[in-house]
């Protein structure tokens, strides 16, 4: 420090938000008293063009070094500020945020109690910035690649955007085909466009584009690294076809000695599909799989004589001596597009859904009304004695959402849409039959959906105004058992077919992608994005980003728009080529250090690992920070016995001083 | 005591409804009866009209099963608004003799039949019995119940229960004759402040016994325990859970064998409310011969037999069918030979319903340990 430090103090009234409770005259005045303070003003909005002018133009008249903001959290504005200090020729490390809003006058509403305190923090400040050292930011170079994990809507989507702006993309999807719960659609609200006619071109364009490589039944094992150089892992998972000589013409599955014997996820298992199979008739790519988990020749060594699938296949691509393989690679940025999974309504046992045949889920009632569907189509239905053609059709909304017996207290977006357009393709199919729709509330907020949702009324499709509280069954019938909650009447429906409005869920499986990629979960325990208004597509990790229904329950629409932002946050160190690493970051003193390692386990970023070093002829382990990945959060100081690990700016000499300050006034 | 000073809208979560009306869509009573709960879940939040609600008949045909809470999205408990203005009757001393004297039997002879508290354990006449002392180290420490020590048609369930544990030659003691009612039917009647006692005074009495666990033999006792007495220490089970144990572990097993249909009836208060569904289902299979039917209307969907929330005291006004008939001649037309129950007031509801539709020459309706009380006499 060899400059004498010029502070300069900048107390912000934000309007009246702090103005109203701190006497912000008054901190300046004592400001003006402290130690080093060559200026201290006030200002109505800090952050705003003139206010940050003010402060440039006092570092240039007074020449100071330092700058004090007293306003609101340093998560709020400290960049702003920052940049202000060092456009006027100022290190930006040189600045300290006094947080007098969120700590000070949102949480006082006395004059005479706020007024001191804030005095209090202003003088910290002043404490600390003194003792401030410069930092240099520095860049590394960000490789020009992206990763999308899960390849429904939103994956495609934003693998199409980043491939289509040049850059290298690798699509890793976890089943045999790319799609995801959109492939199982039939049409879609609320335009009723034919899902697979609007989805199947995207499939096949993100299939044949030269910039991505797509990677089907694989899963992420490993990802390292940091933002602009994640170091990538992925297992392809054996399909025991030959992918390359794979024409797709099925006739493996077609011969397959357990033919049509399996439920077939892609229909919700209404329909039935062999050992060897295509998920559906659109998939991408078309090539067949082999379930190890059936097929009789991987579970039980032997199928017939010789494996039928291996006899028919004109080509040769059936390989049973097929193994994992492992691809590795980097790239500067990732999407997690990994989908949701439709709520499990054996969780609510009152709806009898394990016992009914007759009672089915939305997502079946979209295989059940698909003409690709196992039924071609034609809405038939087995309630428990015969299959039937149903004439009393209810659907329930809001099953497994807004409703904290099953710890969902979200609304699920979708499910009034869908059941009202599920509605309607019944009304098509069945003219004759009684739809109602039993409803705690209709929302219907998306562009065209309202006028959709009166539609689907004036076809002669009832809404009942409450939520069913049970099925049970008399004769063939069952009955909805509810309360018409606009007559106040108790009700019990005799029906044919009711369809359950379930909603969604972030996916089981998604804590592997969590603990991959060191993500957290919202309260809803979708993933949780760094700012629900501000940052909704990026996550605590810099540089992994969100898209669709992983983040919260979305419409299409609503994914797609996703995805393309997500797509193009992705971009931003793509595009520029190189990453800024910041300078806040813990430093390990060497010489101090005894290699102890409670730092490596401490750090929730796995920003360090321990090193051999030459000391005097001596080999020791020392722990050394990854400047990329660390986030200056301290956990591994307060851990250090030795006090050897610190992040600057907030080493003990510096912080220190500052509390003392907050101690020493009364 | 900030409760007491609470408004019925504080204390019931008034405004977390969002009259969805699954309360009342799942209350069974209102195929038969006027009330429907939802409609005081949203009416009780005028302060005004508490009085008139409170008069309304069907606040007393409520039979506790807890449908409504259990199926509520928001965490309300819409009976306990019921309960509330049942209490604001009781305490004006408004109601029913029947009531008022089983509540005042509780408070003096702390069970609500009317009988002497030195009569509680005349059940034990003849039987060879370990009855617990405080302070007395006991792995299994039974609670009998009010109804199975007095009442003379199911206290089988309290003899053949000390036939079974001696058999299995288990650590257990049986409570003296100090033992006082759990409260069950005094909170639902809505007797606030006797229920404030015997949770007091309950909770304070079974602490002082040195017990790996209480096993109670209704699951009235069971769940009142369970979710009005956060103070107890000692672990609580339905006395199901302990006998599908031992018969797991091999220290029970069954002479002989029943060649009967058994259709099991799940209790509200051990099914919905206690979460006890296999238990009761496994004992009976592990009977030799029986062939164990299934109720449409079973586990979380079983339909209430009307005999709890203070119901063997208050008649209802309905003159529509019983839902106890409803269950018996559902159990017929499944051709099931017994009916059997884990619970004192379902033995009791349903017998008397099938007495009077006359089904006596062809089935029977028993508790469970009654059942097994027959297999393992030699
Ligand atoms: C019954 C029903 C009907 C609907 N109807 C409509 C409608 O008419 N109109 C409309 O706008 N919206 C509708 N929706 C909503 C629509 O389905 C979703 O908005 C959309 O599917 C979300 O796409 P996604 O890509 O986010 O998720 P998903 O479709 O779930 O795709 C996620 C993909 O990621 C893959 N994946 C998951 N985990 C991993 C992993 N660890 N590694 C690799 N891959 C992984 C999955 O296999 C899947 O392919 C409906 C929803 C339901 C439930
Ligand atoms: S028979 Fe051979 S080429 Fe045809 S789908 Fe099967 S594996 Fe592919
Ligand atoms: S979208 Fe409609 S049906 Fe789905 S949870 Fe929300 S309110 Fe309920
Ligand atoms: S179930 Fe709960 S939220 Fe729904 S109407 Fe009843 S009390 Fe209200
Ligand atoms: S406890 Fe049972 S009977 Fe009483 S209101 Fe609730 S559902 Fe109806």
């Amino acid at each position: 420090m060899s400059e004498k430090p010029k502070v300069g103090v900048y107390v912000c009234h934000c309007g009246i938000n702090i103005a109203s409770t701190v006497d912000v005259e008054e901190i300046a005045s004592f400001a003006r008293d402290l130690p080093n303070v060559e200026v201290a003003r006030t200002y109505s909005y800090m952050c705003s063009d003139p206010g940050q002018n003010l402060i440039k133009e006092d570092i240039r008249e007074h020449g100071l070094n330092r700058v004090i903001v007293a306003s609101c959290s340093p998560r709020m504005h400290e960049p702003t500020f920052r940049k202000t200090i060092q456009e006027a020729g100022v290190n930006p490390y040189f600045l300290e945020m006094a947080n007098i809003r969120e700590q000070c006058s949102w949480v006082h509403d006395d004059l005479e109690v706020a007024t001191p305190k804030a005095k209090k923090l202003v003088a910290a400040s002043v404490a600390k910035v003194r003792l401030l050292e410069a930092l240099e930011e520095t860049e590394v170079d960000a490789e020009p690649a992206t990763l999308v994990i899960g390849a429904g809507i939103a994956g495609i989507q934003a693998a199409l955007d980043i491939a289509d702006a040049g850059f290298k993309v690798y699509l890793v999807e976890k089943t045999p085909s790319v799609g995801g719960r959109m492939a199982q659609l039939d049409k879609t609200f609320p335009t009723l466009d034919c899902s697979a006619c609007i989805l199947t071109p995207k499939m096949v364009d993100c299939a044949g584009h030269p910039n991505i490589e797509l990677m089907t039944y694989s899963e992420v094992e490993e990802i390292g690294g940091y933002i602009g150089n994640f170091d990538v892992k992925v297992r392809k998972k054996a399909r025991y076809v030959d992918f390359d000589k794979c024409t797709g013409c099925g006739d493996c599955a077609n011969e397959c000695r357990v033919k049509d014997r399996f439920p077939n996820e892609f229909d919700q298992g209404m329909g039935k599909r062999s050992a060897v199979y295509l998920p559906f008739p659109q998939a991408v790519p078309a090539k067949y799989t082999i379930d190890p988990e059936q097929c009789l020749y991987l579970t039980k060594g032997k199928c017939g004589k010789a494996p039928k699938c291996q006899e028919v296949c004109g080509v040769g691509a059936i390989d049973f001596e097929q193994e994992d393989e492992f691809v590795e690679f980097k790239v500067g940025a990732v999407i997690v597009a990994t989908g949701f999974d439709p709520f499990d309504p054996s969780k609510k046992p009152e709806y009898g859904y394990d016992d009914y045949p007759n009672v089915i889920t939305g997502m079946e009632m979209e295989r059940l009304v698909s003409a690709s569907g196992p039924t071609g189509g034609k809405i038939t239905i087995n309630n428990g004695e015969e299959e039937i053609e149903p004439k009393e059709v209810a659907f329930i909304k809001c099953v497994g959402s807004r409703d904290e017996s099953v710890g969902n207290e979200y609304c699920s977006r979708v499910c009034c849409m869908y059941t009202a357009k599920q509605a309607h393709l019944v009304r098509e199919k069945l003219p004759d039959a009684n739809i109602r729709i039993y409803y705690m509330d209709v929302r219907a907020f998306g562009k065209g959906y309202e006028e959709f949702y009166d539609r689907v009324r004036r076809e002669n499709v009832r809404y009942i105004r409450g939520n069913p509280s049970e099925i049970f069954k008399r004769g063939n019938k069952l009955v909805v058992k509810a309360e018409n909650t606009l007559t106040s009447t108790p009700v019990e429906d005799e029906v044919d077919l009711v369809v359950l409005g379930v909603g969604m869920e972030p996916r089981k499986e998604m804590r592997d992608i969590m603990d991959l990629l060191r993500l957290s979960q919202s309260q809803d325990r979708f993933f949780l994005e760094a700012h629900p208004k501000l940052a909704p597509v990026d996550t605590a990790t810099d540089g992994v980003f969100l898209a669709g229904c992983c983040q919260g329950p979305k419409d299409i629409p609503d994914t797609v728009a996703q995805a393309k932002g997500a797509a193009s946050s992705a971009m931003i160190p793509l595009a520029r080529g190189k990453v800024t690493i910041s300078a806040q970051v813990a430093e390990v003193n060497e010489a101090t250090c005894r290699g102890c390692g409670f730092c490596v386990e401490i750090c929730p970023y796995s920003a360090i690992e321990m090193v051999t070093v030459n000391r005097f002829g001596y080999e020791i382990e020392v722990a050394r920070v990854n400047e990329a990945l660390c986030k200056g959060c301290g956990s591994c100081s307060a851990a250090c016995l030795s006090d050897s690990i610190q992040p600057k700016s907030f080493r003990d000499w510096q912080i220190l001083p500052q509390i003392a300050a907050l101690g020493a006034m009364k | 005591m900030s409760i007491e000073n609470q408004t019925f809208t504080e204390k019931y979560d008034l405004l977390g409804c969002i009259q969805c009306g699954r309360c009342t869509g799942g209350c069974p009573v209102t195929v038969r009866a006027e009330l429907n709960v939802r409609h005081f879940v949203d009416q009780a939040y005028d302060e005004g009209k508490l009085d008139e609600l409170a008069r309304l008949a069907e606040i007393w045909d409520c039979t506790a099963c807890h449908t409504c809470a259990v199926r509520c999205p928001k965490g309300l408990k819409p009976l306990e608004v019921l309960i509330g203005l049942r209490s604001m009757i009781v305490e004006s001393g408004k109601v029913e003799p029947t009531v008022r004297d089983a509540l005042q039997s509780v408070l003096l002879e702390g069970n609500p039949w009317e009988k002497a508290r030195a009569a509680r354990t005349d059940w034990m006449e003849g039987l060879d019995v370990k009855v617990a002392e405080e302070g007395q180290e006991v792995e299994n420490l039974i609670f009998t119940c009010c109804t199975i020590a007095y009442d003379p048609r199911v206290q089988v369930v309290a003899k053949n229960m000390v036939k079974l544990l001696n058999q299995a030659g288990i650590d257990y003691a049986f409570l003296p004759e100090d033992e006082s009612c759990c409260g069950s039917e005094v909170f639902t009647i809505g007797e606030e402040g006797l229920f404030e006692m015997l949770v007091e005074d309950n909770t304070e009495y079974l602490n002082n016994f040195n017990a790996g666990r209480i096993v109670t033999l209704s699951p009235h006792c069971y769940t009142t325990y369970k979710t009005h007495f956060p103070d107890i220490r000692i672990p609580l089970y339905h006395y199901t859970q302990l006998l599908d144990e031992l018969v797991q572990e091999g220290s029970l097993s069954w002479k002989g064998e029943l060649q009967k249909k058994i259709v099991y009836h799940d209790p509200c208060y051990l099914g919905k409310q206690g979460g006890i569904y296999d238990e009761p289902r496994r004992l009976l299979k592990s009977i030799p011969g029986v062939e164990l039917l299934e109720f449409d209307r079973r586990r979380e969907r079983s339909l209430c037999c009307e005999g709890g929330g203070g119901k063997m005291w208050i008649e209802s006004q309905s003159t529509e069918e019983r839902l106890a008939d409803t269950r018996i001649k559902d159990a017929r037309e499944l051709g099931a030979d017994i009916v059997a129950a884990a619970c004192p007031f379902c033995v009791l509801t349903l017998e008397d319903a099938m007495k009077g539709l006359g089904y006596e020459e062809e089935m029977r309706v028993a508790e469970i340990t009654e059942l097994l009380g027959e297999l393992i006499e030699a």
